[in-house]
């Protein structure tokens, strides 16, 4: 693979929000604001990026069968040191963005791209994988932040847009509004592209063998 | 008394896991489509829910907190809840057949549902000592299987329904999950 498509992957054609469903819950919980979805966005960017390449690092050493241990720790590390990076020069979004923080060591994006691309890459390969991946993360929490804030508070990025023509739907910034604009936004992806989502993308999700029982049961 | 049953009323009710702090999507949108299979990993849920919870707070209150090493929780909390999920099913499948037939395929999937370390951060957080996390625990996995069980509900209609072909599956989940998180909201401020 050429490192164009690697990296052009995960921002268009295998975008990991908007096409394969991966990492549902902060994109719906911190997209009340365009500066929230953007903060999400690099904090799980420089996560996925810095696993992919230690991951990738240690593969060939890292037995097998403690292989998704092992990556969990590596990754829940890499998360403290964002955390505490956060919390020191950031406060405000380490407030805003609250417990999903932390949480970004069960985004399964990333346990994900651990165990689909920097478990069987080289180093380089992996850290664009890690880089196409989490700006098309960023770029969904971003956009689907600014279509939430614009609807549900008529600002964007704090600037007020709509200048209190209109007031302003707050329904999209509270929790069913996530839930709205995400399908929405979904539908509205597969009518323009006219292909459509039929799996809650388990294909490319590291889980998908300890899946794939619950799934069938539920057939 | 009465906080407990403000902490379980609330986190079943009022902030419900799945419908209002977005915890545990995942298997919201994965295991919804039947009623049975929603209510077999509601089970699986609260059962180590209950018990992570148990284990994250005592390990927060007696070894990290003690030695002043908070900032450790999120490795510690995330091995103990793995852990924890592999010698539940080991003693299950070796102790009580029945219920691991029951559970055992939802098992593996709890490790990753962000369900089950957001309830043992948020017990931090709020500063609750280990049996009110405890029960937080378990309130929070019984909202999780409210939510589940009432939306396989409506799944289950949506099936039957004549969706437009590019909102089928997903996109219309999140829409019924929408107008069900509207239903819920109803329950805010009931106890403040």
């Amino acid at each position: 693979m050429k490192s164009l498509d690697i990296l052009g992957a995960g921002i268009i054609k295998e975008n990991p929000v908007l096409r394969l469903v991966l990492g549902t819950c902060p994109t719906l919980a911190v997209t009340t604001s365009a500066e929230n979805g953007l903060g999400m966005g690099l904090a799980t960017l420089a996560v996925l990026v810095a696993s992919n390449v230690l991951i990738s690092m240690v593969r060939k050493v890292i037995p097998d069968k403690v292989r998704i241990p092992a990556y969990v720790v590596i990754i829940a590390g890499l998360v403290t040191i964002v955390q505490l990076l956060i919390q020191a020069y950031l406060p405000a979004l380490d407030k805003a963005l609250g417990i999903f923080i932390p949480l970004i060591v069960v985004n399964c994006i990333i346990l994900g791209r651990a165990e689909m691309f920097a478990a069987k890459n080289t180093v380089g390969a992996s850290a664009l994988d890690g880089i196409g991946m989490g700006i098309g993360f960023t770029l969904a929490l971003f956009a689907i932040g600014s279509i939430r804030e614009f609807l549900g508070a008529g600002t964007w990025m704090g600037i007020n847009l709509t200048a209190d023509l209109w007031p302003a739907a707050a329904v999209m910034i509270l929790p069913p509004g996530g839930f709205l604009a995400y399908g929405a936004i979904i539908g509205l992806l597969n009518k323009v592209t006219n292909q459509r989502i039929t799996a809650t993308g388990c294909a490319t999700c590291s889980m998908e063998e300890a899946c794939a029982p619950a799934k069938e049961a539920s057939k | 008394m009465t906080e407990y049953f403000l902490i379980i009323m609330s986190a079943i009710l009022v902030d419900n896991f799945v419908l209002s702090k977005f915890l545990g999507i995942c298997p919201f949108l994965g295991v919804s489509k039947k009623l049975e299979t929603a209510a077999g990993m509601g089970g699986a849920v609260i059962f180590v829910m209950t018990l992570a919870s148990l284990a994250t707070a005592a390990l927060y209150q007696f070894i990290l907190a003690p030695l002043g090493m908070e900032y450790l929780q999120t490795l510690g909390f995330i091995l103990v809840i793995a852990a924890l999920v592999q010698f539940v099913e080991i003693v299950l499948k070796k102790m009580v057949p029945p219920l691991y037939q029951a559970l055992g395929i939802y098992l593996p999937l709890i490790t990753t549902n962000c369900a089950v370390l957001g309830a043992a951060l948020l017990a931090v957080t709020n500063e609750y000592d280990v049996l009110k996390s405890t029960v937080y625990g378990f309130a929070a996995g019984v909202g999780f299987t409210l939510a589940l069980v009432l939306f396989s509900g409506v799944r289950e209609k949506i099936e039957m329904a004549d969706v437009p072909d590019s909102l089928k599956g997903i996109p219309a989940a999140l829409l019924a999950a929408a107008l069900v998180s509207v239903s819920f909201f109803g329950f805010q401020g009931l106890f403040a």
